[in-house]
């Protein structure tokens, strides 16, 4: 091509812009807490974000930063992504709140999906799965399957969608099996499998035979596996890591949502939103169940799934009462969002206090 | 077996666990630093050593040569963290920080397909009659071979720098690396020694997290171990002693407070994380609170670039 020509593509390129713009892919970028090989969290983001491209083809580009340390660092990621002209990012982690906030404010034009946050603007949503739902349908397989009547539970902070975990699975448990307590141990950080292992095995030293973690390595699996006791994975499917201790997992599906959002970029009718999707949404899936599970326990949880698909059962039905037997929701009654929302408080059947 | 005894067993055993990777990045950090030089990279050179491991392991079956191959990554991490340092006279801060990152993302991603492999952990000591002696069989005849080999690194590298000529030649250059080059001591080659040195034993620290504490590969599996190593050596006033000292309560109180947790204790949990942290440094700042003493073992030239021409 000679220059001349070269220059007069280029003119032809400047002048039908506003035309080539709208066939220019829609950029999404996603900022990620930890690595994608974690298996868990930021895993599953990341397999929606594939999912994504698989499903969009050339009409989306995305891109992602992993290991992304929350607070002052992700506005530097996010901002990053904002100035490159992204239309549409994804901000996976509770820590990226402010820091989406602020960038936000700086690109009105681009929009912002925030997980798991609550502080929404013109140009940033928030979207978060109810896990919790899943902890319901484990804590009935837990209720039914352990002997020792302990069950560990490792958690990292205590924020409320950690302690709607905890709660919905003890109160699905107890439901089943009221002589059952869950002892819980926090470590403090989201992932660090060495932490993770060894509050693992301390559980199953003082006595439990089926841990639950919200924590996001395999490493608990692979303990329960080693010393013979059973576990669910969290938040994909960690059997490889211990087939004959991994009952099942709670699932993020993510793709349908992203699928869903990118979709109204593209169409121009994205507007910020709350969303807080169940089993209903298909934003949470049971990984497959283990053989080992007997058929009237899968029967079980399978009709626990169910109920709460269908809206017939909530995991926070009333009665409920807390750890000092306060009913905190009468009988009749489910806990509203709100309150779901911001939980502190711990209910029967869960030892110890709670750090405050 | 009485129970008490046996759950006091089981905790010595895991403090001892939990010790021996930071013990052995702690104690190759050590040699590096008394040379003077400064090398932030022991968290990527850990991870490096423990990927390594792991693929070896998996594709030998052999913890030895595993063992020999995460040593030999970290001594490569090293190498090139001490050309650049050492023979390019780059800064060691930025150096060292860039070899952390670079370590964690090439693990990654050599490690993708070794995500979730079942490994045999390292086989643990078993003397018939010793080993099953309530409390000190688990103790001190429980063990597999890397927690004996930390052991006796922590004590060779004490008489090393104390009783040996080749350990004062390597203090003098961390101390005044002029005053050794003008009486004819190759002043960078011992230093690129002693970088070498600590790669590996940093190496074969992540090879512990990898072949025996968690025997698994995920990514970033050191989760900050090693920036805790690099504390232990200045809190620990470059001593061996005490650098196993700390490694060993750092450990112990990080356990220790996961069974307080469990036993339901009602104490914050975020006071009883911090406790690993505040109590090491609490004991070790209480033993060495001489400051005379320390600047005496604070390798005077350490972080500073030396170039003989100069």
């Amino acid at each position: 091509m000679s220059r001349f020509t070269r220059f007069a593509a280029m003119a032809a390129a400047l002048l039908i812009g506003g035309q080539a713009l709208a066939a220019d892919p829609v950029k999404v970028g996603f900022v990620y807490v930890g690595p994608v090989g974690d298996h868990g969290w930021s895993y599953e983001h990341d397999q929606a974000r594939k999912q994504l491209e698989a499903h969009f083809g050339d009409k989306v580009k995305t891109a992602f930063v992993e290991n992304v340390a929350e607070g002052a660092d992700s506005e530097r990621v996010i901002n990053q992504f904002a100035q490159q002209g992204f239309d549409l990012v994804f901000t996976t982690s509770f820590g990226f709140m402010n820091p989406t906030l602020k960038v936000a404010k700086r690109f009105p034009k681009v929009k912002f999906e925030h997980a798991t946050g609550y502080k929404r603007t013109d140009n940033v949503g928030t979207y978060a799965a109810r896990f919790y739902e899943g902890r319901a349908v484990i804590g009935t397989i837990a209720g039914h399957m352990t002997k020792s009547n302990v069950i560990g539970y490792i958690a990292p902070f205590p924020i409320p969608e950690v302690m709607r975990g905890i709660n919905a699975f003890t109160i699905a448990l107890r439901a089943v099996n009221p002589k059952a307590e869950v002892k819980v141990i926090w470590t403090n950080s989201w992932y660090d499998p060495g932490r993770e292992r060894e509050a693992a095995e301390t559980l199953i030293a003082q006595g439990a035979d089926i841990l639950s973690q919200h924590t996001d390595s395999p490493a608990p699996v692979q303990v329960a596996q080693e010393k013979g006791v059973l576990a669910f994975g969290q938040a994909s499917d960690m059997s490889r890591f211990g087939p004959d201790a991994h009952l099942t997992a709670i699932v993020d599906d993510w793709a349908p949502y992203y699928t869903a959002r990118v979709q109204a970029v593209i169409d121009g009718t994205w507007k910020p939103a709350d969303t807080w999707g169940g089993f209903d949404s298909g934003m949470v899936v049971m990984a497959p169940y283990n053989d080992r599970i007997p058929a009237d326990v899968l029967a079980a949880a399978e009709q626990m799934e169910d109920a709460i698909r269908t809206g017939k059962h909530h995991p926070f039905q009333g009665p409920i009462t807390n750890q000092a037997g306060e009913v905190m929701v009468k009988d009749g009654e489910t806990l509203g969002d709100d309150k779901l929302l911001s939980m502190d408080w711990y209910v029967q059947g869960v030892q110890g206090r709670l750090p405050n | 077996m009485i129970p008490e005894t046996d759950a006091l067993a089981a905790l010595l055993v895991a403090m001892m666990r939990a010790a021996t990777p930071l013990a052995f990045a702690a104690l190759g950090e050590l040699i590096t630093e008394k040379s003077g030089v400064l090398n932030l990279g022991v968290e990527g050179m850990m991870v490096m050593g423990a990927v390594s491991a792991f693929m070896v392991v998996v594709a030998t079956g052999n913890p030895a040569l595993a063992m020999l191959a995460a040593a030999v990554v970290g001594l490569l991490m090293a190498a090139l963290f001490g050309a650049l340092t050492l023979g390019l006279l780059t800064n060691q801060v930025a150096t060292g920080l860039a070899l952390t990152i670079f370590g964690i993302g090439l693990s990654a991603f050599i490690g993708q397909g070794y995500v979730g492999t079942p490994i045999e952990p390292l086989a643990r000591l078993s003397i018939p009659g010793l080993s099953t002696l309530p409390l000190i069989g688990p103790v001190l005849f429980g063990h597999d071979a890397m927690v004996y080999l930390s052991l006796a690194a922590a004590f060779g590298l004490w008489w090393f720098l104390t009783r040996t000529r080749a350990g004062l030649v390597l203090r003098a250059v961390g101390e005044n690396p002029a005053a050794a080059h003008s009486i004819g001591y190759p002043v960078r080659l011992i230093r690129f020694g002693a970088v070498l040195f600590g790669g590996a034993m940093c190496g074969l620290g992540g090879a512990y997290l990898s072949l025996a504490y968690t025997p698994m590969w995920v990514e970033e599996m050191t989760a900050g171990r090693g920036w805790i190593a690099l504390a232990l050596v200045v809190f620990a006033t470059w001593k061996p002693g005490r650098v196993l000292l700390g490694a060993y309560l750092f450990g112990g109180v990080t356990i220790v407070q996961l069974h307080i947790q469990g036993a339901g204790v009602a104490v914050p949990s975020q006071v009883l994380s911090m406790l690993p942290y505040l109590a090491t440094i609490l004991v070790l700042v209480l033993i060495s609170r001489d400051a005379t003493r320390i600047r005496l073992n604070a390798p005077a030239s350490i972080g500073k670039t030396f170039h003989p021409g100069g």
